[in-house]
């Protein structure tokens, strides 16, 4: 494999784990302060086809993106009232928000569109286009740093920027701001937090709708970045594979980038080998090297990541006891 | 109601009252769990509060805390009405609150945990070089050194209990309010925390104790204020009572805080342990060559800080852990300690009243007559043909809830649903109805009523004179010294020395926290036991 195989592997490693990276984000906003969610695949799939659809009519993908911010914001909402207000099981609200996105997407797309559930072929206007950084064409030529700057620094949307950049800001919002100290805590000890004279529920809801932004990006990202529109299920599990990238990760932000940006190299060695012949195999079925990331994920999280300690009040209501 | 006025009118310094409840009142459904609560705490004093559980004095200081609003009732904070609707709002007119379950995050630093509500900014930088500078201040004025740079997790303790206070006094607390902050602290961090509450009086902050412990009340307190059933029924000055006195204001009735006890008549051994070794799953030995013998008619006491192995030698000896090595020997002579097997040792003359009661003694949703056959349920005397006789066993059940006093007298009752001290007296009568030769009680009086450990105490001294062996552990030293006919002391898995009943709670202390590992030394102890090893331990 020459050089700029890798580099062409690792650029599309960047944009697969997009996706991966913001929801992976989300969730450690959300369970960080206490609040399981394994509804990310849900909200990333509403904000997916809210995206699509705002997108078309709009024209715009800015638009496109507020509006699967919103619709994410809207189920992070949700699942809020259900567990913070409402103390009910986490995982029962996370399951019940993933069913209602999966069925409630194909429901309005086909009802809006009639396209089978898929929202219209997006034009290049409505989609985010590539950026192209200043010198990217010049530089080319430059052995080994210009592919470099050319193809894994310059030309990606800016949603991928953003996920990245948001991994150096989550770091710092959870570790040098007052915001991130009380969500660090309200996910270890909410007694502490309440006891302290600060209210538990407002610093959760204001944890969950971070959560929800988060997600809306990525699920935008996949429709309207990514791909030219929304697709039924489009997210295919990447909400479960940023979950278990949190997992690994062990809820921290530096990690969490280095756990997508594993999966999402694993995609693109996936589809790079198809059909491919490798050497003393074979040609590789497809489908194995598809289940790769899937396989590596149960792989890691049945033991090979050590111990993974979750925030101790994860998943348990906050009751106020005297 | 107790006839004594409030002794504070006479002697009221000048100024006004730190604290002054006036009238409170609150209910939860039926249940009123104060009324009218009048209470004057003066500044710059020790203000102990007792009473026992359920009396109402943490739902007091919740209110006072913010935790809960009163029905009615007013709080007045240094002459002025405040209105306290939360713990925020409590802080802000300093009052700081220690909880008995220390509110901390254990995976913050001692520096983090103290900010945490106070960072002075939405950034930390600023605010946690401000609260380093503030903190060693605070450390030096005080006598609270902790490094602030440490993990709250992996502090023992008695540290912890520090970075609470301290957490109180940095949000500017003039009173702090403790709840119940000796039961998980060795005796000598309990002296510890007492010089520490001495020096806030000494500068001029005001403290309210919460405590069950007469004799904390006695050593630390300036007034003490005693509450039943939700009143408060007196409020004394410390120096002019006594223990007795407050004990009889606590229940309603005289109480004898003494044990009344005759001389044991030690005769055969029933319960013979020898060189009992125990390896956890992580390696760690928790049993270390422990023998002891307990004898016919009398009680053996097993004193120790929490954690130091007692919990496991109960576990391996009624058969609920196998040991490593080892044997337990009960009057029939076949070696136990391999089997777990608490049917077979029941067979024996084995009962066990586990140190749990809600975890290993009664299941909490089966009904108090279910609850009371536990373990027994094979018993013919509950059964009819093939079948449990729910008749039989109701019938026992009601037995035994005359015998003991148990209320509510409601066999169909729900476990759970019975007060601490009851649920005691469930497993109690479980265990000692059955007349075993030896009896293994885990911290009977854990949790329980003043009334009810009286009661309690009887009980267990009335089988010791009826002949049976009894092994006692316990964490209340009070309680070890009260009963035990002779003492031994355990410190990390090993028995480190043995003592008579009149050990002094000095000498007990040192040897808890393995300060002192002497045998016979001062010639008090009580005389040596057969097989009594003590492997390592220097005999002067």
């Amino acid at each position: 494999m020459d050089f700029q195989a890798v580099v062409l592997i690792l650029d599309s490693s960047i944009r697969l784990a997009t996706p991966l990276l913001l929801a992976c984000l989300a969730g450690l906003y959300s369970e960080r302060s206490g609040i399981f969610d394994i509804g990310l695949e849900g909200k990333m799939l509403a904000g997916a086809f809210a995206a699509g659809a705002a997108a078309w009519w709009a024209g715009s993908p800015w638009v496109g993106l507020l509006a699967a911010i919103f619709a994410s914001v809207a189920l992070a909402l949700v699942h809020g009232f259900a567990s913070i207000t409402q103390r009910g099981n986490q995982i029962v609200s996370g399951v019940a928000i993933n069913f209602l996105a999966a069925g409630l997407t194909a429901l309005l797309g086909q009802a809006w569109f009639a396209e089978g559930g898929r929202t219209p072929q997006l034009p290049g206007e409505a989609r985010f286009a590539s950026l192209a950084w200043p010198g990217a064409e010049a530089l080319r030529q430059v052995p080994f740093l210009g592919p470099l700057y050319g193809e894994l620094l310059s030309g990606h949307n800016p949603i991928v920027y953003l996920g990245f950049l948001m991994v150096p800001l989550t770091w710092w919002v959870l570790f040098k701001t007052r915001f991130g100290l009380r969500l660090r805590a309200v996910g270890e000890n909410p007694a502490a937090v309440d006891t302290a004279g600060i209210s538990v529920a407002f610093l959760r809801y204001r944890a969950v709708i971070v959560c929800g932004v988060l997600c809306g990006a990525a699920g935008a990202y996949l429709a309207i970045a990514q791909s030219a529109g929304f697709i039924v299920n489009m997210t295919a599990g990447k909400g479960f594979i940023a979950l278990a990238a949190l997992i690994f990760a062990k809820w921290r932000p530096w990690p969490a980038m280095g756990a997508c940006f594993l999966f999402g190299f694993l995609d693109a060695i996936a589809i790079r080998l198809q059909g491919a012949s490798v050497p003393m195999v074979g040609e590789v079925p497809v489908q194995f090297m598809q289940a790769l990331p899937y396989v590596l994920t149960v792989v890691l999280l049945a033991g090979f990541i050590g111990r993974a300690v979750p925030p101790r009040a994860g998943g348990i209501p906050y009751v106020k006891e005297r | 109601m107790n006839d004594r006025e409030p002794a504070a009118a006479a002697t009221e310094p000048a100024g006004p009252p730190a604290i002054e409840l006036i009238g409170i009142d609150k209910s939860f459904g039926a249940v009123r769990a104060n009324r009218d609560i009048h209470l004057k705490v003066a500044e710059a004093t020790i203000h102990g509060i007792v009473g026992e559980n359920g009396a109402g004095k943490s739902t007091l200081m919740s209110i006072l805390y913010g935790f809960y609003q009163a029905d009615r009732g007013e709080i007045v904070v240094r002459g002025r009405k405040v209105a306290i609707a939360s713990p925020d709002d409590a802080i802000a007119a300093g009052i700081g609150m220690v909880h008995q379950h220390f509110m901390l995050v254990d995976n913050f630093t001692v520096l983090e945990n103290v900010i945490l509500g106070a960072e002075g900014g939405a950034l930390l930088r600023e605010g946690v070089a401000m609260a380093r500078a503030e903190l060693t201040r605070l450390e030096r004025e005080y006598e609270l050194q902790v490094d602030p740079d440490a993990p709250v997790g992996e502090l023992p303790v008695g540290l912890q209990q520090r970075v609470e206070i301290l957490k109180a006094l940095y949000r500017g607390a003039d009173t702090l309010i403790l709840d119940e902050p000796t039961g998980v602290l060795t005796p000598s961090e309990a002296d510890h925390l007492f010089r520490i509450l001495r020096q806030l009086k000494e500068q001029g902050k005001t403290v309210i104790l919460i405590t069950h412990k007469l004799r904390e009340i006695m050593a630390v307190t300036d007034r003490v204020s005693v509450m039943r059933r939700g009143e408060i029924v007196g409020t004394l000055k410390t120096a002019e009572t006594g223990p007795e006195e407050l004990a009889e204001l606590m229940v309603g009735r005289r109480v004898l805080l003494r044990v009344e006890k005759a001389e044991a008549a030690p005769g055969a051994p029933l319960l013979r342990v020898e060189n009992l070794t125990l390896v956890d799953a992580r390696g760690v030995k928790r049993l270390d060559d422990v023998s002891l013998t307990v004898r016919a008619g009398e009680i053996v006491g097993i004193a120790g800080v929490s954690g130091n192995g007692q919990s496991e030698l109960l576990e391996v000896i009624a058969g609920i852990r196998p040991a490593t090595s080892g044997a337990v020997f009960l009057a029939d002579g076949s070696d136990l300690a391999r089997s777990a097997d608490p049917a077979r040792r029941r067979q024996g003359g084995l009962a066990h009243v586990p140190e749990d009661r809600r975890r290993m003694g009664l299941v909490m949703a089966f009904e108090e007559n279910e609850s009371a056959i536990l373990g027994y349920h094979d018993d013919p005397l509950y059964r009819s043909g093939a079948f449990l006789s729910r008749e039989k066993v109701r019938a026992d059940a009601r037995d035994k809830i005359r015998r003991y006093d148990i209320r509510p007298p409601d066999c169909r009752l729900l476990t759970e649903n019975f007060s601490g001290g009851n649920q005691q007296k469930i497993v109690l009568a479980r265990e000692m109805e059955r007349g075993p030769d030896v009896l293994l009680v885990g911290q009977p009086t854990r949790g329980v009523d003043i009334g009810a450990i009286e009661f309690i105490h009887r009980q267990l001294v009335a089988m010791r004179d009826a002949g049976k062996a009894i092994l006692l552990v316990s964490v209340e030293l009070d309680e070890i010294r009260a009963l035990s006919d002779r003492i031994l002391v355990m410190f990390a898995g090993r028995i480190v020395g043995e003592r008579g009943p009149d050990a002094g709670e000095g000498e007990l202390g040192l040897m808890m926290a393995g300060i002192e590992q002497a045998g016979a030394a001062d010639g008090r102890s009580g005389p040596v036991v057969p097989g009594l090893a003590l492997k390592g331990v220097p005999t002067r």
